[in-house]
Order: C-alpha cells, then structure tokens, then sequence
C-alpha cells in the first residue's frame, strides 16, 4: 500500500515467508506462474522449495517430472535445473494434489475406530463428495498444505490453488467444514436416526416432525436415512476435524503465510482480482503480490512505433518501390507482396497497440495493491519445460 | 462438418475453461437467436449476475428481465428455485416452513451431492418444459452453465439423484429431466475454447468425458479469440526479407525510429498465431464435433459492441 517499492519486489518477500498460495480466476496462469515462482526460489533462495499444484498441463506435470498421481512430494532431478541452464541453489520439489487420496487420508486419521472409517469410505454419499463433485478440492488443498507444511520438510510451499466456482471458496473452507459439523443443523437431521427411547421421540415429535415429512415427501425416506447414517459417522470425527480445520484457517492467518493474486489484463479477470485483493485484506490475510500475467509488450504503445505504422499503411507502394530499387534483395522484386506485407505489419501493429492500450486503462485504473506488482509478459510460445518457467521467473522477481 | 442447427433446439448449454470467453459467446448466441425472432431467457448459472453487462443492462437476479430486445436474462439461485420448486410442487402452504427448510436444504446440499446442481438443472429445464407446452415464452432457453472443471457435475445431477434417491418426489422428477436433457432435437451442449494448450486438453477431455458419462447430446465446439493469419508463406519470405539489417535501414529512414517495434509486433503475431495453430489442429484432430470460430477482436471497450461483434461472426459461421 506503501508507495514506495521494496528492494527485491517477490524475492525478497518469499526469503521471508514459508507458504505462498497463489489464487485467480481460471485461465489466469496461476498454475505456471506458482511453479515459476518455485523454480525461480530453488534458484535464487535456496532451501527445500516445494510446489503444490492442482491440474498443471500435462506438459508442466512432466517437466516436474510429475507423471503419475498421488499424493508424493517429489525432487525434481537438480540434472533437469541444470539442464535449463540454471544453477539452483537449493532444491526443486513437486506434488499434484490427489483429491479422493486425500479425503479418504483424512478419514483414516481422524475415525474413531477402523471399522467407522471403512463404513464412511464406503457410504454412497461420501464417494459422490469426494470423487464426483469439485467443491471438495477446497478444502482438501487448504488440508493438504497445512499436513505438509506441518512436517517441516520445507523452507518454502507455494501452492496453485484449485479451480473454485468462487475465488474465495477455498478460504472459508475450513470455517465451513468446523461449523457444518459442530452445528445444531446437523444433529436435528440426524435425530430421528440417532435417538432411542420415549424422551427421545417425544423430541422428535414436538421439535421436527412437519420437517420430516416434508423431506420425506422431497427426497424420499432411504436417501435421508444415508444422508443420516453419513453424518453420523462424520460426527464420530468431529473433534478432530473440527480441531483441524481451526488449525488449518490459523495458518492461512500465519504471518508465514502470503497471498498472491494472479490477473491478466483483461476486464472480468482483473474485476475479479481487484475483489479478491479487497477480501484477503478485509479477512486479515497478507496479500504479497499481485502478479499481472500475459501482458502485451510496452513497445506496442509507444508513440514513435504508432506514428511508424502509420506511414506502412498509408505509404505501402511508394515505400516497397523504393526497397527494390535500393536494397534489391529477391525477395523485395515483387513490389506488389511487398506493399501487402508492409501494409499488413503497420495494421496488425495498429490492432495490437489497440489491445496494449486498453490493458495500460485497466491497469491504470487499478485501485488497491500490495507492495509487490510483478508483471509478466505473453509469451510468444507456450511454457512448458523449466527453462520456461524460469523465464517467467525472472519476469516474476524483477 | 456441416453447421448444425443449433438455433433451431430449445435448450443450449454452454461450457468452457474459465477465461476463454464462454459468457460472451453464450451472450452473443442470445442476441443472435433474437435477432433472428426468436424469444430467448438467457439464464447465468455461475457467477453473480453481471452477464447483462454484456448487454450494458444492470445485474438481474433470478427474475427473468429484458437486456436486450427478445433476450430476459436471469441469474440462477437455487434457494429461489428451491422455493419455486416446493410451491409448485407440494401444493402446501410451506412459507412458514421454508425458513428451516431452505436451510437444511442448503446444508443438506453442502455434503449431499448434486442437490445444488439439480436444483439449477431442474429450473432450467422447466422453463425449457414449459414453453413447450406453451406455458412461458421461450422458444430458446441458452444457459452461461458451469465451467469445464464442473460441468459433467452440473448436468449429470438429475441422474446421480436418481441413482440415490430410489422413490419419492424427486425421483418422480428427475426421470422427465433426464428425458429432456438427452433428446438431441432439444438439447445441446457446446463447448467454448481457446486455442492454448489448457483450453484444448480440456475440451478434448471434457468431450471424451461427456461421451461417456452423459447422455446430453453435444452440440458443436466454439473455437474463439481466433488470431488472423498474417502472411502466406511468399509473404513470410517477404516480411523476413524486410526484417534484415539493411532493409530495415531504409524503412527506418523512411517511416522512422518506431520501425523496429513495429516489425517486432508483426513478428509477435506471427509466433502467437503459429503456437496456437498447433493447439487447433489438435483440437481439430481430436474431436469429432462442428467448429465454430470466432476471430480475436482487437476492440478497446467491452459491451454490447463486443457482443454483437461476436454475434456477427457467429451468424457468418453458422451460415445465418
């Protein structure tokens, strides 16, 4: 918010923190720009840098040298480092969130007994949460980093976060997942199933029964009598979930912990990225670094460049006429191509210039920020082996 | 492939990687099919209500209202279509109870899968139901639907409740979804991409998945943002002709200093234009549906220009 810029810009703020969670809208580039920013931190820091990723491209993944699941932390080969050309100062480790994996991790660990867990894995519920609907990522990343940044393998996690409905899912996931099973809600649906005895079911009468029926009429009695049996196994866990997920939301809280939100310079997605930054500093998060990605190149608005294209596109013949007779290169014999090709390079210049200009409005107009603006060019081709993300990088900590 | 006959359906559906345009281009099908006399509800099932931006209007909710001549648009809320759902249905005076019951529901939808997403799909298709049976006017229901990542979730919901939910209402309901949704004369379900390597593994995968997971017929692949093609081979041999030394020389002489970017912007072009046309064949190799393409649109401002500018490509590609 200062405006003065920090020496180091996200260098320096990584040399200072153990977790970074890099969050955006989709098609952003979140997903290579945090393994960019792991790449570049095993580089210049040092120390075990370890990237959590969620759907990297296939081609990121085997770069990484992440080509099976599962939920293993793996090194990437320092032999990969140095082929790129770097000379990484510390190490390079990589891991693919496994959704289903972790969850049923998760079970294990906090069921009471071995037998209420398989009952849990098995319910029909339970798989269709787990494995067919995306919302359980949320929580499940938020999880999976505070399982390993409990291990204290690294000195540096960044983690992509999953692709949410809403940005802001992930972060009241734990809150969420505490307060669904500690709250009054859950213990009135599951009454009818849960209470024995006449005190009991005169609770039941007074307190629920038009409900039931309704629900009965809705859903159907055995759908609620899984989504009852479902939870009530969950409730076994509750101490230790709910203990958790408290655990969880104090270290995204962590002064060890940043936030970087990832934007182009597009409408929707900056919209979006400028809610987000106002949210992480409304919560009580650290936002690091905001990092403006697959920007157009400065040059595309110089003035000198615009008053060029012009004279392309107006002087097109007289220009190629003059490059024949002057240079007399074969290919410029035909003056007719020439001028189109001339002609073609000031107009697709005026279209670009176009587009870089709107992008300089929006970033213009950009309210709030962090202290750390890092921007990141449009690569002309596609980023996938550790070269390329140390391009990105260098872009990145510049 | 032959264009289908997508404005002719009741239903469509529009999915796609975030970022790759898919509310603009669903926006512009809206606009298009009205523009061709039909009566359109536009119906944005994810975000917040700001698709009438695409039409300079302010936020709907989830009453359908005018943005555009022919178009209403509404923003779904499945607590809304919850309550909508119970007064039709149940015939009771439920106001009283739907305080608790919404709540529940909403808790219940929480962990119960497919609860939110049936509630979505369920509104979308009784509106789809209803002006077949001449009970609303609608003679095209376009939908601004899940993302990739979600929507096999989102339109598989009414089978899955099936799967789990033996008798009762619900499954009485769900079986002429599940009819509605897999009739090809009605319904289709298109796919919006970019061509960048994301978009298309996406696609690829999503159509695979959608093949064999559901049984909503596909429609055709959208293919937007489009960069043009900026020279034919005789014309690159030029442009690189241009670019040397000596050349550049004399264009820098002629039409000053701010040359070398210029030529750096065409080259820029060329490169992005050729990365991309890798991902397109593939994507074009893959997937046996329809292409729709829709240019790169190289515009300051965004709104309805934008949108009729698409709508415009795609009444020139699907032949309209």
């Amino acid at each position: 918010m200062s405006p003065s810029v920090p020496p180091g810009g996200l260098e320096q703020l990584l040399a200072t923190k153990e977790i970074m969670v890099f969050c955006g809208s989709g098609g952003v580039g979140k997903t290579s720009v945090a393994a960019a920013a792991a790449v570049t931190a095993a580089t210049r820091l040092g120390g075990k840098v370890l990237v959590v990723t969620v759907d990297p491209a296939r081609r990121l993944a085997t770069a990484l040298g992440l080509e099976g699941f599962g939920n293993v932390e793996k090194q990437v080969p320092p032999a990969a480092l140095e082929e790129a050309g770097l000379e990484p100062r510390g190490e390079l480790w990589a891991a693919m969130l496994d959704t289903k994996r972790s969850w049923d991790d998760l079970v294990l660990r906090h069921a009471p007994d071995e037998e209420t867990a398989y009952r849990i894995l098995e319910n029909r519920l339970y798989t269709n949460l787990t494995g067919r609907f995306v919302q359980s990522h949320d929580y499940i990343a938020m999880e999976r980093l505070f399982e390993i940044h409990g291990t204290g393998a690294y000195d540096l996690i960044i983690i992509d976060t999953p692709p949410t409905r809403n940005a802001l899912d992930f972060l009241e996931a734990p809150a969420r997942m505490a307060e669904f099973f500690g709250g009054r809600l859950l213990r009135w649906l599951t009454m009818p199933y849960r209470v024995g005895g006449k005190r009991g079911a005169r609770v039941l009468n007074v307190a629920s029964r038009p409900f039931y029926q309704l629900a009965d009429r809705v859903l159907g009695s055995q759908f609620l009598q899984d989504i009852a049996e479902f939870f009530l196994n969950f409730q076994s866990m509750y101490d230790g979930f709910v203990e958790r997920a408290r655990a969880v939301e104090a270290l995204l809280h962590d002064r060890r912990t940043t936030f970087g939100v990832v934007t182009t310079l597009e409408g929707a997605p900056l919209r979006e990225a400028e809610f987000f930054c106002e949210q992480l500093s409304a919560r009580r998060y650290h936002l690091g670094a905001l990092v403006l990605n697959k920007t157009l190149p400065d040059y595309l608005l110089e003035p000198d460049a615009a008053a060029a294209a012009d004279v392309l596109v107006a002087d097109a013949p007289t220009i190629a006429g003059a490059l024949a007779q002057e240079s007399k290169p074969p290919e410029l014999a035909d003056t007719e191509r020439t001028a189109r090709v001339l002609r073609t390079v000031g107009e697709s210049f005026r279209n670009f210039a176009v587009v870089a200009k709107r992008e300089a409005e929006l970033r213009a107009e950009l309210g709030r920020q962090p202290e750390v603006v890092s921007t990141v060019p449009n690569f002309e081709i596609d980023i996938y082996d550790i070269a390329g993300l140390a391009r990105i990088g260098e872009h990145l900590f510049a | 492939m032959p264009q289908p006959d997508l404005l002719g359906r009741r239903l469509l559906f529009f999915t796609g990687k975030g970022g790759v345009g898919k509310s603009t281009v669903t926006a512009a099908a809206a606009l298009l099919a009205a523009e061709r006399g039909k009566r359109v509800l536009l119906v944005e099932v994810d975000a917040k209500g700001n698709l009438p931006d695409l039409f300079e209007q302010a936020p709907v909710g989830f009453e359908p209202r005018e943005v555009y001549p022919g178009v209403s648009a509404m923003a779904m809320r499945t607590e809304e279509s919850l309550k909508e759902y119970l007064k039709l249905n149940l015939r009771v005076p439920v106001l009283g109870r739907l305080g608790p019951m919404a709540r529940v529901l909403d808790f219940v939808a929480t962990a119960a899968p497919g609860v939110k997403e049936v509630l979505t799909v369920g509104k979308v298709c009784w509106e789809v139901r209803e002006s077949i049976e001449g009970r609303a006017d609608w003679d095209l229901v376009v939908v601004d639907a899940a993302a990739t990542g979600h929507i096999i979730g989102q339109l598989d919901a009414p089978r899955a409740i099936q799967e789990l939910v033996a008798v009762g209402m619900v499954r009485t309901q769900t079986d002429w979804m599940v009819e509605l949704l897999s009739d090809p004369a009605l319904t289709a379900l298109n796919v919006v991409a970019t061509p960048e390597e994301m978009p298309v593994n996406e696609t690829i995968e999503l159509v695979e998945r959608a093949r064999e997971e559901l049984r909503v017929p596909l429609g055709a692949v959208f293919v937007n943002r489009v960069l043009p093609e900026l020279f034919t081979h005789a014309d690159e041999d030029t442009f690189e002709a241009v670019r040397r030394p000596e050349a550049e020389a004399q264009l820098r002489a002629r039409a000053g200093t701010g040359v070398p970017a210029v030529l750096d912007a065409a080259r820029l072009a060329v490169s992005l234009r050729r990365t991309r046309a890798v991902h397109l064949t593939r994507l074009r190799e893959t997937v046996d549906l329809p292409m729709v393409y829709l240019p790169y649109l190289f515009v300051r401002d965004a709104g309805l220009r934008v949108t009729r500018m698409v709508a415009d490509a795609l009444a020139e590609e699907l032949g309209l």
